[in-house]
């Protein structure tokens, strides 16, 4: 007979063979504070019937929202119901809605007020009692960072944040976390009295993403690649998040915080993590976290920070035919703001494998279409036996990885052109995501939602890479802080002039993504 | 676009594809891989629509083999259609008259996916040993579907006996919802199991699977109680305090009961052609669980026949684990 290799919980009808059985969450409640915000309604309320509809959640499963709003249940059921007919990513099945509504609850109150935590606490209770919840609770906290604090004492305070025998109780929180080292620990500090390191989930949707992840398919199921993926052949890497969006109504959040804070802490320095670091031991939460530490670690800031770093806002423009307000003029934005819309940012990784190899690191709003990318572009071939009109069009080879939108890869390479002569012309290959797999691709999410009900950890990033992306940042942000205004750029190009000037000193060009 | 070839050979079908493809302006497409549909005419247009829609998950091309053997001269027809609205990749519809019926793979060989892998699906009659089947030996995952042919359980003891890695059947992976509900059913703490009662009719293949998989994982008696459907009505666990019993009487949702916690339901509906297709496309490494559940299934089948007429003269099978335990559950039509 052939040996069972049972699962650790020891569930028979588990099998770690048997790859059709999903995971399903188990019994537990999902707790949302700020159920009226954009992300509450556009992502997370449309995920958790997404993955109710595939069949992911338990059966005993409750949907609790938070707010101010002067709702009963019902009223709360109906605005899920909305979001979930307008967002949700699979068809809506009235089976599936159904079952899923009778676990919905309404808690109406401020995160001041004790009694409403104390009903949310009696709710949450009732929901063991009738839904069968087993006391495991997850909080989602979709609001303001400077709200974590209160919402947390109040969880601890209303006996929310404790959990008894087997029972868990986690709470997830979004970027940004912090603006700085010091309030990054603080906020740490804040939450890790009451939830320990294991429980808290930080949200960064982009490692939810299909793409993302298979950057390390890419890089370590291959053989192709990995021999290459070092300073002996790799000229430089360019990593940007481009957005053609203003800030839109996010004025209150976004000035003081700026592009820097916003996207390069966060998104780019995990992209450039994973994109650089060494081939984990597994690839468990601890062992991949352990290779991004290190290669975060060892990121080096240029020493002339006004040569190699660049800031931008975007004035008034045309963008993509529409005529677009600068960031000045933007409504609730003070007109000698200085915070950025774009940062571009130049580091170097002092490891073997990059020595001398510059990452190139840039993020902006209202640039040229919304495109995000990751660039490694390869040295020109040592010697070239062709006379040099023959490779006058011949760039340098490169291999895209396309997070968004047409999530895929590109390779870039010379090919001779037809005909008699000897001509050589960069062409593309392409793989695409959606040709090749197709609509499965749950929404980021989705997946992160799932993994926070079973409490599986790998795509969130922990507190010590927090930090060390703040330590990256740190000097930049204090240099940027002295210099006054930011360099105007005009609404739909691809950034300032300093931008551009910056990476030509290296003798290098931007990407045109 | 459809384009029709009369009379036509497997290499002109080749090219009108890739004329086709290479109008639309994309000549590299991600096909992932080649879905060989052998079916007849009253089946094939069900199984193609399903497979086209399963395949906006896993573009492929997808030729659809219709032999009809007849007393006319060998003579290939074929549709192609190529894009589409619908998301469909390549299809090709390909009637084999006369002699040429008994030679599928010489049409189908030439016209796989370079260097991706086949699948082979009957989405009605199947060869009972789909690995000698000469398409079938061409593939990497052969499909039946045991509920569609006349005997299935039949049917299902021949699949076991030619059982190779790579052969999957639909009535296998129409339980994957049930098994996903009855796994997270024992994520929770429960006390022991002691025996175990699927509610179906009794020549339901799905349910003779789920019993032998329950069998294996358990190791408790495992019982099919006779229903009228649809399909498997309900599972009873029985436990030394108290009962967990999950019911889907009207094969949409199912109300699930046990000891100390309030009731629960869970939308468990019966499921479409193209979502098993879409399931049994997504993964292509042999299927182990299934290999060990029919081993056991026909193990248990030969243990009841030998029980049943003693003076058979054959050996009985029943030292292999917990197949005597199904006896019951498994009926041999004579």
């Amino acid at each position: 007979m052939r040996t069972q290799i049972w699962t650790p919980t020891g569930n028979p009808l588990r099998d770690e063979r048997d790859r059709r059985l999903p995971r399903i969450a188990g019994p537990c409640s999902l707790v949302i504070f700020g159920v009226t915000g954009d992300l509450a309604r556009k992502k997370l309320m449309p995920a958790v019937y997404d993955l109710a509809n595939r069949g992911l959640l338990p059966p005993a499963f409750a949907l609790v929202g938070f707010a101010r709003r002067d709702w009963a249940d019902q009223d709360f059921a109906q605005i899920v119901h909305d979001s979930v007919r307008e967002h949700a990513r699979t068809e809506f099945r009235e089976d599936v809605w159904n079952e899923l509504s009778k676990g919905i609850r309404f808690v109406m109150g401020d995160f001041s007020d004790n009694e409403a935590f104390d009903t949310l606490a009696r709710t949450v209770e009732d929901l063991d009692r009738v839904r069968g919840t087993r006391g495991n609770h997850a909080f989602y906290l979709s609001i303001p960072p400077k709200f974590f604090g209160p919402v947390v004492e109040q969880l601890e305070r209303s006996g929310l944040s404790a959990s008894h025998n087997d029972a868990w109780r986690r709470v997830v929180i979004e970027k940004p976390f912090g603006h700085d080292l010091e309030s990054a620990r603080e906020l740490n500090d804040t939450i890790g009295k009451v939830f320990s390191s294991g429980s808290v989930f930080r949200i960064d949707h982009y490692l939810g993403k299909e793409t993302v992840q298979n950057l390390l398919a890419l890089r370590f199921a291959n053989t192709m690649f990995e021999p290459i993926w070092n300073a002996n052949y790799v000229d430089h890497v360019q990593i940007t998040m481009a957005e053609d969006i203003g800030i839109g109504g996010r004025a209150g959040y976004y000035d003081g915080i700026g592009a820097a804070r916003d996207v390069i802490q966060n998104h780019l320095l995990q992209l450039l993590a994973l994109a650089a670091m060494e081939e984990p031991l597994s690839f468990d939460a601890r062992d991949v976290r352990i290779e991004k530490e290190k290669v975060l670690t060892a990121i080096k800031l240029p020493s002339d920070l006004a040569a190699h770093t660049s800031r931008g806002q975007y004035a008034a423009g045309w963008q993509g035919g529409v005529q677009v307000d600068g960031y000045l003029q933007e409504d609730g934005i003070s007109p000698t703001s200085q915070t950025e819309t774009f940062a571009a940012i130049k580091l170097e990784i002092d490891t073997r494998r990059w020595a001398g190899v510059p990452f190139y690191l840039r993020t902006g709003k209202r640039l040229g279409r919304r495109v995000t990318e990751l660039a490694v572009v390869f040295k020109r071939a040592p010697h070239l036996p062709f006379s040099e009109t023959d490779t006058e069009e011949l760039g340098q080879n490169a291999f895209v990885v396309r997070v968004q939108p047409d999530e895929g890869v590109t390779m870039r390479f010379g090919s001779k052109v037809p005909g008699t002569q000897m001509e050589v012309r960069d062409v593309n290959m392409d793989f695409a995501y959606g040709d090749s797999f197709t609509e499965s691709s749950p929404e980021a999410y989705e997946r992160l939602i799932l993994d926070v009900l079973l409490g599986d950890p790998p795509l969130f990033p922990r507190h010590e890479e927090v930090e060390l992306g703040w330590k990256v940042l740190d000097p930049i942000l204090d240099f940027w802080a002295e210099q006054g205004q930011p360099d105007q750029y005009q609404s739909g190009t691809w950034g300032p002039q300093s931008a551009y000037d910056m990476i030509a000193r290296d003798g290098r060009s931007w990407r045109r993504p | 676009m459809t384009v029709r070839l009369d009379g036509t050979t497997a290499a002109q079908v080749a090219s009108a594809i890739s004329e086709e493809r290479f109008r639309q302006g994309s000549s590299a497409v991600g096909r992932v891989l080649t879905l060989v549909i052998i079916a007849d005419e009253a089946t094939q247009a069900d199984a193609v629509h399903a497979a086209a829609r399963a395949a906006r998950e896993h573009p492929c091309r997808i030729l659809t083999a219709i032999p009809r053997p007849g007393h006319g001269p060998a003579q290939l027809d074929a549709e192609i259609t190529v894009g589409g609205s619908d998301g469909l990749g390549e299809l090709a519809v390909l009637r084999l008259r006369g002699p040429l019926a008994h030679h599928v793979e010489s049409v189908v060989l030439p016209l796989l996916v370079p260097d991706a892998p086949v699948v082979v699906w009957w989405p009605g009659t199947c060869p009972s040993t789909p690995a000698l089947d000469p398409v079938g030996a061409l593939a990497q995952r052969r499909i039946t579907d045991s509920a569609e042919n006349s005997r299935p359980l039949h049917l299902l003891q021949a699949l076991a006996d030619g059982y190779v890695n790579g052969d999957t059947d639909l009535a296998w992976t129409r339980i994957t919802p049930w098994r996903a509900l009855l796994a997270s059913a024992l994520d929770e703490p429960y006390d022991e199991i002691t025996s175990v009662v699927v509610h179906a009719p009794k020549t339901n293949p799905s349910a003779v699977l789920l019993v032998s998989w329950l069998l294996g994982c358990l190791k408790v008696p495992v019982t099919i109680k006779a229903s009228k459907g649809p399909g498997i009505t309900g599972v009873d666990i029985h436990t030394v305090r108290g009962d967990i019993i999950v019911s889907r009487p009207d094969g949409r949702i199912a109300a699930i009961a046990r000891p100390g916690m309030p009731d629960r339901e869970a939308a468990l509906p019966r499921r479409s052609i193209e979502s098993l297709i879409a399931e049994e496309l997504r993964r292509l490494d042999p299927d182990d669980i299934y290999g060990e559940v029919l081993e056991r299934f026909a193990a248990g089948v030969t243990a009841a026949a030998n029980a049943s007429d003693p003076g058979s003269g054959k050996k009985p099978t029943s030292k292999r684990s917990g197949a005597t335990s199904s006896s019951s559950s498994t009926p041999v039509k004579k």
